[in-house]
C-alpha cells in the first residue's frame, strides 16, 4: 500500500513537472527573444514598431518592422477571407450531405493537404500557381478594378494576394477537419426539431447548425489563423520579398513580406556582432507577442460565445 | 527451462553484436594505418558545392582525415571561428574591423572564385545584352524604368529594345551575392554608394525578392521584361540569358570560367595584401584585364595563422588541416571547372602558399606535404 501511494506521488509529481515544462519553454522563448532584443528596442524604441525602414548595411542601420506587422495581417487576412468559407463548405458537405461513402476517402484528402512540407507549397506556388493566379485573377482584376487603390500595380504573381492564397490552401485541413468535428458534435435531436417544423437544409445549416456550433467553428479559424501567421516558407517563395517602405502592402499586387519571411531571409546571414541580429530577434518578439494575443482573443471570445449560447459545444 | 533458454539466446545475440562491431572496428582501421583526424569547418554555402567534392576526393588520398564542411552561411562561420568552434571557416566576405578584432590573426585564403552575372527575360534579345555597371545601377535603384531608355538603347545599336516597364528580381536572403553586386554597383555608381550602399542584405528600393539563386532565377525566367543577378556556376548550369557587361578596358565581357580568372589575374598582379593582413578593402571588381569580367569576388578559407587557440588542437590536426588547405589551393583547384568555379591563377595561388607555410602549432612551424 505504502509503495503504491509513494509511486501515486512520484507520477503526480512527475506530471506536474511535465505540465510546468510548457509555461517554462514559453517563459526561455520570451526571455531569449526579449535580452536578444534589448539592443535594438533601447537603440530604436519605439520606432522598431512604428517604423518602416529596414536597413542592415553598415553605418546605415536603422530598422522599423511595421511593413513586415502589416504584410503578416494583410496576408493572414487573406488566408481567411479565401480559406474560411471553402472550410466550412468542406465541413457541412462531409456532415450534412456527402453519402458514407465519399465521407471518408474526402476527410482523408483534405488531411492529406496538411501533410505536405510547406516548401512544397512554395515551390508549388512559385513554379505554377503564380501564374494560374496572375493570368487568371490578377490580370482580369488589375484590367478592370485597377482604379481601386486595393488593385493598383502591375500585377507578376509574387505578392500579397498569391501569398494569402497559398495561406488559405494550408489552412483549409486545420479550419476544415476541426469544423467538421464541430458539427458533427451539434445534437441529431436539434437537427430533428428543426426539420421537424419544415425547415429546408439550408435553413438548418445556417439556423441552426452553424449558430450552435458557432464558437467551436470560431476555434478552428483561430487555429487557421495562427498556423498562417506563423508560416514561413511558402510565403517567402511567393510574397517578393520586398523590404522597408516598398514592402508596405498598400495593393494586393505589391510585393510585400511578412514577420516570418522576413527573420528566415535574413537571420542566417546576419552580421554577428552587429544590430543586425537584435533586429530579428526583436521582430520574433513581435511575432511572439502577436501569436499570444491572438489565442488570448481567440480564448476570450470562445468563452464568452459559450456562456451567451448556453450549452453550445466546443 | 524457458527462461533458461531465453538467457542463451540473449547471450548469444549479444556476443554476435560485440563481435559485429569489433569486426567492423578492426576492418575499418586496417593495421599500420595513421589515427584518423577530424577536422571541422563550416561557414559560407556559395563554395559547398566544391568543397564537398574537394572533402570527398581528398578522402581517397588520405582516408585518415575526416573533414565535415557546414554551409552555415559566412555570418555563421565567421561567430563559429570567432568562438573556436571550428577548424577553419568559409566565408564569401573578407572579416570587417569589428570581426577581426574578435578573431585575432585569422588568415584570409582565397580558395575560389566567385562572380556574378546579370540574368534578363526579354523575349526575342538572345544572351549577350550589352550593358554598363552605371545602367546597372540605375536600373536596380528604379533611375531607369523601360527597356528603350536611351541609356541602354545606345549601348546596343543593333537591336530595337521594347518599351516594357523593366522588373527588378533581388535576392531576398542574406548572400555573398549580393555583398558582391551590391560591392559593384557601390564602385560604379556614386547614387548607389550614396543612397544604397554594400551588404549581404541592402534597402533595395524596388523590385521583387527571391529566396536563394534560384528564387531570383526563377522570377527572371517566369517574368518577361525582367532582369535579376544570379552567381555564375547557376547561371552557366541553367543556361540562363546573361547580360556582358563594358569592363574598364572598354570591352563587353560575358561572364564565364576564363573571363573571372583572367579578372583575378590582373587583379592579383597588381598586388594583394599578406594572408594575415586586412583584407575588408580588397576587391576584384573591375579588374583591368582586357578579358576581365567586371563582377567577380573572392570567397575565402579563414584560418588561424596560430592554431593553439583551437580547444583539442593536436599536432596531427594542424598539420592535417595544414597539409588540407595546401592540397585545396593545388590539386583541389582542377576539380573546379567541372562544377563550374573558376580556378584561383597562380599568382594568387602563390600569395596563398606564403599564408599556409605561415600557420603555426605551439610557435612551430608545419610541413604541407
Amino acid at each position: 500500500m505504502n509503495w503504491r501511494l509513494s509511486g501515486d506521488n512520484l507520477f503526480k509529481t512527475i506530471a506536474t513537472i511535465l505540465a510546468a515544462s510548457a509555461g517554462f519553454i514559453l517563459f526561455i522563448t520570451a526571455y531569449t527573444l526579449l535580452t536578444g532584443s534589448t539592443p535594438i528596442l533601447q537603440r530604436f524604441g519605439l520606432y522598431f514598431f512604428t517604423g518602416t525602414q529596414w536597413n542592415p548595411v553598415p553605418g546605415r542601420e536603422i530598422f522599423g518592422a511595421l511593413p513586415y506587422l502589416l504584410g503578416t495581417l494583410v496576408t493572414s487576412g487573406i488566408a481567411l477571407l479565401v480559406g474560411v468559407p471553402i472550410s466550412i463548405g468542406i465541413a457541412i458537405f462531409l456532415v450534412e450531405m456527402a453519402p458514407r461513402t465519399l465521407r471518408v476517402p474526402i476527410s482523408y484528402l483534405v488531411e492529406l493537404l496538411a501533410a505536405v512540407p510547406s516548401v512544397i507549397y512554395g515551390l508549388w506556388g512559385l513554379f505554377i500557381l503564380r501564374f494560374w493566379i496572375l493570368d487568371y485573377i490578377e490580370v482580369p482584376l488589375s484590367n478592370y478594378l485597377g482604379w481601386i487603390p486595393a488593385f493598383s500595380g502591375t500585377p507578376f504573381g509574387l505578392d500579397v494576394f498569391t501569398a494569402g492564397v497559398i495561406l488559405a490552401i494550408m489552412i483549409i485541413p486545420t479550419v476544415s477537419s476541426v469544423s467538421r468535428e464541430v458539427i458533427q458534435a451539434v445534437p441529431d435531436s436539434i437537427r430533428e426539431g428543426a426539420y421537424s417544423i419544415g425547415a429546408t437544409k439550408w435553413e438548418v445549416v445556417r439556423h441552426w447548425v452553424l449558430s450552435y456550433g458557432r464558437s467551436g467553428i470560431f476555434g478552428a479559424v483561430i487555429l487557421g489563423l495562427g498556423r498562417a501567421v506563423g508560416e514561413t516558407m511558402a510565403v517567402t517563395m511567393v510574397i517578393g520579398n520586398a523590404i522597408g517602405p516598398a514592402a508596405i502592402p498598400t495593393s494586393f499586387f505589391k510585393p510585400s513580406q511578412t514577420m516570418s519571411s522576413l527573420i528566415a531571409n535574413g537571420f542566417l546571414e546576419a552580421t554577428p556582432a552587429s544590430l543586425e541580429l537584435p533586429a530579428y530577434l526583436g521582430v520574433g518578439l513581435i511575432l511572439l507577442l502577436l501569436g499570444l494575443s491572438i489565442n488570448v482573443v481567440a480564448h476570450v471570445m470562445v468563452t464568452r460565445v459559450l456562456k451567451i449560447k448556453g450549452g453550445a459545444v466546443e | 527451462m524457458k527462461t533458461t533458454s531465453k538467457i542463451i539466446l540473449a547471450i548469444v545475440a549479444i556476443a554476435i553484436i560485440i563481435g559485429g562491431v569489433a569486426g567492423y572496428i578492426y576492418l575499418s582501421q586496417p593495421a599500420g594505418e595513421e589515427e584518423t583526424v577530424i577536422l571541422n569547418g563550416s561557414g559560407a554555402s556559395f563554395p559547398y558545392p566544391l568543397l564537398d567534392s574537394m572533402i570527398a576526393q581528398y578522402k581517397q588520398i588520405k582516408p585518415n582525415v575526416q573533414i565535415n564542411y557546414q554551409a552555415i552561411g559566412s555570418g555563421g562561420g565567421i561567430s563559429a571561428l570567432q568562438s573556436n568552434l571550428v577548424d577553419f571557416a568559409g566565408s564569401d566576405a573578407p572579416l570587417s574591423v569589428a570581426d577581426r578584432e574578435l578573431a585575432p590573426n585569422a588568415l584570409h585564403i582565397p580558395e575560389t572564385i566567385g562572380a556574378v552575372t546579370v540574368p534578363y527575360n526579354i523575349p526575342d534579345i538572345p544572351t549577350g545584352l550589352h550593358l554598363t555597371g552605371k545602367v546597372i545601377a540605375d536600373i536596380f535603384q528604379g533611375k531607369i524604368t523601360k527597356w528603350n531608355d536611351p541609356a541602354i538603347q545606345d549601348l546596343n545599336t543593333g537591336i530595337v529594345m521594347p518599351a516594357n516597364d523593366i522588373v527588378v528580381a533581388h535576392r531576398s536572403d542574406g548572400s555573398g551575392t549580393t555583398f558582391i553586386f551590391t560591392g559593384y554597383l557601390s564602385a560604379v555608381s556614386t547614387d548607389w554608394e550614396q543612397e544604397i550602399g554594400q551588404g549581404k542584405t541592402v534597402a533595395w528600393p524596388i523590385g521583387i525578392g527571391g529566396n536563394g539563386n534560384t528564387g531570383v532565377a526563377g522570377v527572371v525566367q517566369g517574368t518577361e521584361y525582367s532582369i535579376g543577378y544570379v552567381e555564375l556556376a547557376y547561371a552557366l548550369e541553367n543556361a540562363m540569358t546573361v547580360a556582358a557587361i563594358k569592363n574598364p578596358a572598354g570591352n563587353y565581357i560575358s561572364p564565364t570560367l576564363e573571363t573571372t580568372t583572367a579578372a583575378v589575374e590582373s587583379k592579383a598582379s597588381q598586388g594583394l595584401p599578406a594572408g594575415n593582413a586586412d583584407w575588408g578593402n580588397v576587391d576584384v571588381l573591375n579588374a583591368p584585364g582586357a578579358q576581365a569580367y567586371p563582377i567577380v569576388s573572392f570567397t575565402y578559407l579563414l584560418v588561424y595563422k596560430e592554431l593553439n587557440v583551437i580547444p583539442g588542437m593536436t599536432q596531427a590536426k594542424a598539420t592535417a588541416l595544414v597539409q588540407f588547405l595546401w592540397w585545396v589551393i593545388h590539386d583541389g583547384q582542377q576539380l573546379g571547372p567541372a562544377l563550374e568555379y573558376a580556378p584561383l591563377p597562380s599568382n594568387v595561388v602563390q600569395i596563398d602558399e606564403v599564408s599556409i607555410q605561415s600557420i603555426t602549432f605551439n610557435g612551430q612551424t608545419l610541413s604541407t606535404s
